[in-house]
């Protein structure tokens, strides 16, 4: 399974199964929908994208997006433009862990490549590719907003920072081996002062 | 007081840790509602907002508060061209969409002093007559995101928001809203976009967002540091905010200094800090000394770099910046040394562009394409001369035909390359020639 | 008004212009053309494509003058040497990934890019790195793709979206691999959907149909009218030879604009199909080959000794109707009957017609549809209603429960409904409201009470004022206005052809109408003058080959009272012979008076006739407007609809291959059905 970058891609597919939005996020949703005007419900769509990813296995498939668009009334294809446009939005199945290395200029002067390296070989997979066990998902993506603590890495929802082989290598492992990770600074900052 | 300004170009000092908005910009303190209110927020924001609104918009012009998105344009006048008494539902809109390559300040300000964003956005929405604000926060900060949630929550439970927020009267309501990986969306008319559920392609321009903005309506966006140092500057005053800088180039600003320097970091300083005294005193100089010095970015991505000549002497701020061919741009300081090469610094910023172009307008969909291209055949010293100066002649045709500055950001990373190291490349091409 | 105009420079030259245009448009008013792509006046402003760039003076970047307002003492350039480098430069970026593969592409010699190129390409291309490929998307059996010639300006997404009224095209992705489809490559679903490869400024959307077929000098152009409906949408058709090779729009504000249905558009292979080329007899229960001179010599004895009666079908012009009225005329009254759906009428024409002018349409703020469905029946009129939609216009529906491209409030089967009381507090608040009355009621009308109760309606909700009647029937059908302006017609205002005392009829000619094939008729002596082999001729004793529209001249008048012109563009097929002609050789021989010796002849006597059909593309002016009674009464009829299919309403769309196609694919398909369930 590998090729493009799982969240930016215009080939959308099918998981087989229906999708209908759990008991919890079917309160969410009409949270969400009130955070904007009436007849303005198509502000939503982001938000439900996200849930219907985090219901539906950390990616997007037709169905869910069917069901987006039935939710908020609008046309299939604009749920699919979003969905499309959007790096976030998984369009295809992702592992356990979604590994987005920064490759951007600031990370890179840091050292990224060495992260990339290290990930690809603790992971076993290449970049845009899934391991074997379904547990990595790694990509390269484009600057994450942290450029002050680079290389740094985004896991699913974490950031892990001020990297160098040896600690990334360190959280690779963890994982592995479920066990918890510190997030932020590998070298102990408290988030970007001088130290 | 009769307040005398500094020219910019005046040497400065260190600025006091007492002048600095942000006191926990670091996260050494509680971020939320407890350290917030020891840190001074919140605590005369009633009488901040009994003010007349215009005379808090006089207030913040006079404070000569610049935007801190990247453009630099006065806040306080931009609030200005806000229509007043409409009738018509107003919005603020505060952008933390924070996706220019080099730069991170938002994210310490949502994540450590959140309410310093909140209580701006508060007074900002008061004088623009707005009883709306959306904060639209790059999706990839999701633990930021979850902390500025739980400080609205809790300034809503205090009542410092909502309805008579403050018991002043004043209605308003706060609401975040997650982007999800697209860095066009930090610009504000692809932003409104994405916030009313769709790909964030840019609006033309005009009508401007002040008129026709979110859902139609007048609507005022502005980046996420000169809101949040909006309470402060009202409560100590614009000439204390004036008395820090220099002339048109006032106050404090926060810079994130990455790349090549010994300790990288994120610090607030006076706006106008010499270039080379923020990268020596705050970060430990740079990796080999500073004669291994290459360029500086000084700006984020899309500013274009500077040579060492000029990083000696050059001030952080906005217009000895402009007047030495870059930008303060973000104050995203990338620092490049010798040990990497400079053009495939820059080819990743290329790349960076393709990848961020929104695909609407023909010159940016094809032309961050084409000029990434190249410059992947740059740095492997395949291009001769005259593709150099094809290479230039493309970003010029890029440059200021688009719908958007995303398209001019592309470009002028690629022509300060050039334009410092033109005989670099050459020679580089010319090298390879001889070993083939 | 004189508030609205400003003085603007352009090239230096002062020029007065109403303040609400665009940059581009005070060009074009100027003099100067300014080349574009994706600016398109029927579609909303993208800006995107950038190569309207102009200068103005004082601003520091050229702008996109699609894009501008003006104002007041602005000063334009829009050639100086930085426009036109701004311009260049655009133009190699559009064409750096274009595949310029002019020579194989359809739109070849008529494509917006390959024009523009010639001002603005370079001689040789700089751009050096590979070219991208897109994959070709699935859009249905009428739009052939090939996506690596798109330029991405949008102009199908914005039709689909703001004109047809589908919002299934999008564009896919971003940066340089947006991409332009439908929703996962379903076909379009509009009526209206070959508007897109007219609109499409480059080879990336053609006809699938006309694909490869010929190259545009080639092409004999033939003005004329769309007749497979009531709106007389303004076509081009293009042939060589003897073969029709492409149907187009013509612009006319007034009625189509410039877009046509995709009937009209796509339908024309069945022009040749099943073709009955030549004369036929019965003979022993079969339909044997005969020539002219015998079959029209069997038929002249009958015309001695049997009584006859004339239908006359959907698609029959008026000279063709007046020469059947004039024929008839030597058998007495009542004998001519174009109103074979029992069609009911009063008097006037503004019984029968649409009577607001099509281009107001887009003006109602409450349109009320009564068993009409005219995304089917009419799509362009459909379209002008989606046009009010968009406005704010309310809709509301009476009939079955339609589904269409725009939200109505559904109010039961019943005409009664009309008095539902959510109708009558809509109709208080409007200002501007409109009524349809269509077929599905109208053919069911049996009281003729019910029909003015309809106008004493529409007279007490100001739906009829002294300035405007609003009130509108539509039938969809091209040749009926006319006819019935021409009197084409029995006595009989309601369900003239149920009261038709058709036992008094020992013969029946049909002119293009299948009622030919109706029981009641099984005992009189059949004559089909026709195109196509259908029920009609298949049942009828004499069979004589007709034209087509394409292949005589003809005048029909559309639903709102317009006269027009279809015009000749090809030989009949076969030995058909125009049924004046005919008529006037039977006329002959039987010692009729029958003057016309030529066409023209034949025309002018109808003109005499009737003045106000001379007027071409003018709205007849109704002389004597129906009268208001008091008494507001509907009977209870059930609604039915006079078009079911789209693709298949009429004997040559039944054998279009095409048409066929798109039943398979469009209406049959599963995501379809999936979608109306
Ligand atoms: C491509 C592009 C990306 C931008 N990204 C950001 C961003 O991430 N954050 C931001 O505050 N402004 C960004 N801007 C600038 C905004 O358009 C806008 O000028 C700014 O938010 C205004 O706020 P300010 O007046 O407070 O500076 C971006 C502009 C462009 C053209
Ligand atoms: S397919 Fe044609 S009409 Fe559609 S965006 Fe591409 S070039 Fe424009
Ligand atoms: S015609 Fe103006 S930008 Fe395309």
């Amino acid at each position: 399974m590998s090729g493009n970058h799982p969240g930016l891609s215009n080939n959308f597919s099918r998981s087989g199964e229906k999708f209908s939005w759990s008991k919890d996020n079917l309160r969410s949703i009409k949270n969400i929908i009130s955070k904007y005007p009436k007849g303005r419900e198509q502000s939503a769509v982001m938000p439900l994208l996200y849930l219907a990813q985090e219901q539906n296995n950390n990616w997007i498939s037709i169905e869910c997006i069917e069901t987006i668009a039935e939710t908020l009334n609008m046309p299939k294809i604009r749920v699919t433009e979003v969905a499309s446009f959007y790096s976030m939005y998984n369009t295809r199945p992702v592992g356990e862990n979604l590994v987005q290395i920064c490759r951007t200029s600031p990370c890179w002067l840091r050292g990224s490549n060495k992260i990339t390296k290290t990930i690809c070989k603790e992971t076993k997979c290449e970049i845009n590719d899934t391991s074997d066990d379904n547990k990595f998902t790694v990509v390269e993506v484009e600057c994450l907003g942290a450029c002050s603590n680079g290389p740094m890495v985004q896991i699913n929802n974490d950031f892990y920072e001020d990297l160098d082989e040896e600690s990334t290598k360190k959280i690779i492992d963890n994982i592995k081996e479920g066990k918890p990770n510190v997030i932020g600074s590998q070298k102990g900052r408290r988030s970007s002062e001088n130290a | 007081m009769l307040l005398v300004l500094k020219k910019a170009g005046e040497v400065q000092k260190m600025l006091n840790e007492k002048d600095k908005v942000f006191q926990n910009l670091h996260g050494f303190q509680e971020p939320f509602i407890e350290g917030a209110l020891k840190r001074g927020s919140w605590s005369n924001t009633k009488e901040i907002l009994s003010k007349d609104q215009n005379d808090i918009i006089e207030l913040v012009k006079s404070s000569q508060l610049r935007g801190r998105g990247g453009a630099g344009f006065s806040t306080g006048l931009k609030w200005s061209f806000m229509p007043k008494n409409t009738g018509k539902q107003h919005y603020l809109v505060v952008n933390a969409d924070e996706s220019e390559p080099g730069t991170c300040k938002d994210r310490e300000i949502i994540r450590n002093d959140p309410h310093t964003l909140v209580e701006g956005c508060l007074i900002a929405s008061y004088a623009i007559q707005a009883s709306k604000c959306y904060i639209y926060i790059r999706g990839e900060y999701h633990h930021e995101y979850v902390q500025l949630e739980k400080a609205i929550e809790e300034a809503y439970e205090r009542g410092f928001i909502g309805k008579n927020a403050c018991g002043s009267g004043f209605d308003f309501d706060l609401y975040v809203h997650r982007g999800a990986g697209a860095y066009i969306c930090g610009e504000e008319t692809a932003l409104l976009e994405s916030l009313e559920g769709k790909k964030g392609q840019p609006r033309l321009k005009p009508p401007f967002p002040a008129g026709v903005g979110l859902y139609g309506m007048p609507t005022t966006i502005n980046n996420v540091e000169s809101i949040a140092v909006v309470p402060t500057i009202l409560r100590r005053g614009p000439d204390w905010f004036k008395s820090i800088g220099a002339e048109n180039n006032t106050g404090t600003k926060i810079f994130c200094i990455s790349g090549n320097v010994n300790k990288p970091c994120t610090i607030e300083e006076e706006m106008g800090i010499p270039l080379k005294e923020l990268v020596e005193k705050h970060c430990d100089g740079v990796e080999g000394g500073w004669d291994n010095l290459k360029a500086i970015v000084p700006g984020g991505s899309s500013t274009p770099m500077l040579p060492k000549n000029i990083c000696e002497s050059v001030l952080m701020n906005f217009d000895d910046l402009k007047a030495n061919g870059s930008g303060l741009g973000t104050a995203g300081v990338i620092v490049v040394n010798k040990n990497n090469d400079i053009a495939e610094v820059i080819e990743r910023f290329a790349y960076f562009y393709k990848h961020e172009s929104c695909g609407q307008c023909t010159p940016c969909r094809e032309g961050t394409g084409w000029m990434h291209r190249m410059m992947q055949r740059l740095v492997r010293g395949e291009i001769s001369p005259e593709q150099i100066e094809l290479l230039e002649n493309v970003t010029k045709q890029v440059e200021g035909h688009t719908i958007c500055a995303l398209g001019d950001a592309a470009a002028w990373p690629i022509q300060g390359l050039i334009k410092n190291f033109k005989s670099e490349l050459i020679s580089k091409y010319n090298e390879k020639l001889k070993a083939s | 008004m004189s508030d609205d105009l400003i003085k603007i420079k352009v090239n230096q030259k002062e020029i007065q212009v109403d303040k609400n245009l665009t940059v581009m448009q005070a060009c074009e008013i100027a003099g100067e053309e300014i080349p574009r792509f994706c600016y398109h006046d029927k579609l909303t402003i993208a800006g995107n494509c950038r190569m309207c760039l102009v200068e103005i003076e004082k601003a520091p970047k050229l702008v996109s003058s699609c894009t501008m307002p003006l104002m007041e003492g602005m000063s334009i350039i829009t050639n100086s040497e930085k426009v036109n480098a701004g311009r260049k430069g655009v133009m190699e970026f559009l064409l750096i990934n274009h595949p310029l593969d002019c020579p194989i592409c359809d739109q070849g010699g008529e494509c917006d890019l390959q024009d523009q190129a010639m001002y603005y390409g370079f001689d040789k291309s700089r751009y050096k790195e590979n070219k991208r490929a897109v994959d070709n998307k699935n859009m249905g059996p009428l739009v052939n793709t090939i996506m690596t010639r798109c330029i991405h300006c949008t102009r199908c997404v914005r039709f689909a979206t703001e004109v047809a009224g589908v919002p299934e095209l999008g564009m896919l992705g971003r940066g340089e691999n947006a991409e332009i489809t439908t929703y996962l490559e379903q076909s379009i679903t509009s009526e209206l959907s070959g508007n897109v490869i007219d609109l499409c400024p480059v080879g990336a959307l053609t006809s699938k149909p006309y694909q490869f077929k010929a190259r545009p000098w080639e092409l004999k152009r033939t003005d004329s009218i769309d007749i497979f409906d009531s709106v007389g949408s303004n076509i081009r058709v293009d042939s060589r030879a003897e073969e029709i090779l492409r149907v187009t729009p013509r612009t006319n504000e007034y009625i189509n604009e410039e877009w046509i249905s995709d009937k009209v558009r796509f339908n024309y292979d069945g022009y040749y199909q099943q073709r009955i080329d030549t004369p036929y007899i019965k003979e022993n229960q079969k339909l044997s080959i005969s020539n002219w001179e015998e079959s029209l010599k069997v038929l002249k004895d009958k015309l001695k000794t049997l009584k006859p009666l004339a239908l006359i079908g959907e698609h029959v012009d008026l000279e063709t109707g007046y020469a059947i009225k004039k024929f008839m005329s030597n058998y007495g009254k009542d004998n001519v009957e174009c109103r074979t759906d029992n069609h009911a009428i009063l008097e006037s024409l503004d019984s029968y017609r649409f009577n607001t002018p099509l281009n107001d349409i887009e003006n109602a703020d409450l349109i009320i549809l009564v068993g009409t469905n005219p995304k089917i029946e009419t799509p362009i009129i459909n379209h002008k209603i989606f046009k009010a939609y968009n406005n704010d216009a309310k809709v509301f529906n009476i009939g079955e429960n339609i589904s269409l491209n725009y939200k109505t409030e559904y109010l039961g089967e019943s005409l009664s409904n009309l008095n539902n009381e959510n109708i009558i507090k809509a109709l208080k608040k409007s200002t501007n409201p409109l009524i349809i009355i269509g077929s599905a009621f109208l053919n069911k009308i049996k009281n003729i009470k019910t029909l003015k109760s309809i106008f004493s309606y529409a007279d007490k909700y100001k739906v009829i004022t002294k300035e405007k009647n609003n009130l509108n029937f539509l039938n969809p059908y091209a040749s009926r206005v006319g006819q019935l302006i021409i009197g084409n017609t029995t006595n009989n205002l309601c369900e003239p052809f149920s009261n038709l005392k058709k036992d008094n009829f020992e013969l029946v000619l049909s002119f293009g109408s299948e009622h030919i094939a109706d029981e009641q008729f099984n005992n009189c002596f059949k004559v089909y003058f026709g195109h196509h082999g259908d029920d009609g001729a298949m049942g009828s004793d004499i069979v004589l080959p007709t034209p087509l529209y394409t292949e005589k001249n003809g005048t029909f008048v559309n639903i709102e009272g317009r006269p027009q012109e279809a015009k000749k563009c090809h030989n009949p097929i076969g030995s058909a012979k125009e049924e004046w002609s005919i008529l006037k050789k039977l006329s002959d021989e039987l010692s009729f008076d029958f003057i016309p010796n030529t066409f023209d002849q034949l025309r002018s006597e109808l003109f005499d006739k009737h003045p106000i059909l001379s007027d071409y593309h003018e709205i007849i002016v109704v002389e004597n407007s129906t009268s208001i009674t008091p008494d507001i009464e509907f009977e209870d009829c059930k609604a039915e609809y006079p078009v079911s299919n789209f693709y298949m309403s009429d004997v040559i769309s039944k054998n279009s291959v095409t048409m066929a196609k798109c039943v398979d694919e469009i209406i049959s398909t599963p995501s379809l059905l999936e979608k109306s369930a």
